[in-house]
């Protein structure tokens, strides 16, 4: 399977997709980057003149490339005696617990790298980081979600 | 390990992800994880882990399934030990 397979599976689309390209995926984790566009919508209201990528999507961007894409990896590494790739999933965030350390500005690309914790009953549990172009860490916690075909 | 000793020890593992403590006080068999402790399905997986750390056994996805109140888990952790 390849990486732009997972992509294509996941269930968002613009102006909500922050995944451009995934590095490496394996069963125990997950790296991908994503470049936050200078004129998305968001900038114009966070903050008034002072745009700043808010903290809610930098956590929806480790939580689509580090437990999405890892989940859709997964699953279809379970279903391989179908050898059809899954199509459609069902996925829903059960809990995160993030801690920030420096701010994302407009332009900027940054990479996402997961753990897996554990994938037991359809939960997959990771810890995930997020680094800026420096390769400085942005923030680091742990996301949960739900996921099945 | 006593029936009553196990129910004790669920009560504890459930504890920390209950949303309606009120349903704590009359714990017992019949207590319903989701309708009565409203405990959300990811945090019932959290519980299925908990209680295979604490009596050192292996939960499959059908036991899983089955697991829908106190007295069952008491059931599936009492028969998952004999073997």
């Amino acid at each position: 399977m390849n990486f732009n397979h997972i992509i294509s599976t996941l269930p968002y689309a613009k102006p909500f997709l922050f995944v451009d390209n995934i590095l490496q995926i394996d069963e125990q984790g997950c790296t991908g980057t994503y470049l936050f566009p200078e004129d998305s919508y968001f900038y114009k209201g966070h903050f008034k003149n002072h745009p700043l990528t808010p903290g809610v999507l930098l956590t929806e961007c480790m939580a689509q490339i580090g437990v999405v894409c890892l989940g859709i990896f997964l699953l279809n590494n379970l279903e391989d005696e179908s050898k059809s790739e899954i199509e459609d999933i069902q996925i829903a965030l059960s809990s995160t617990q993030i801690d920030f350390f420096l701010p994302i500005y407009p332009g900027e690309q940054v990479k996402v790298v997961s753990k897996k914790e554990y994938f037991r009953f359809n939960k997959l549990k990771c810890g995930v980081e997020m680094f800026n172009n420096k390769n400085e860490l942005v923030c680091r916690g742990m996301i949960a979600g739900m996921i099945k075909n | 390990m006593t029936d009553k000793t196990i129910l004790e020890k669920i009560k504890n593992i459930v504890t920390p992800y209950v949303q309606r403590k009120e349903g704590l006080e009359d714990f017992s068999d019949s207590t319903d994880f989701i309708s009565d402790l409203k405990i959300n399905s990811a945090n019932l997986v959290d519980v299925i882990l908990d209680v295979e750390d604490e009596f050192n056994i292996e939960i499959d996805n059908t036991s899983m399934e089955g697991m829908l109140t106190a007295g069952d888990a008491k059931r599936i952790i009492l028969t998952k030990m004999e073997n």
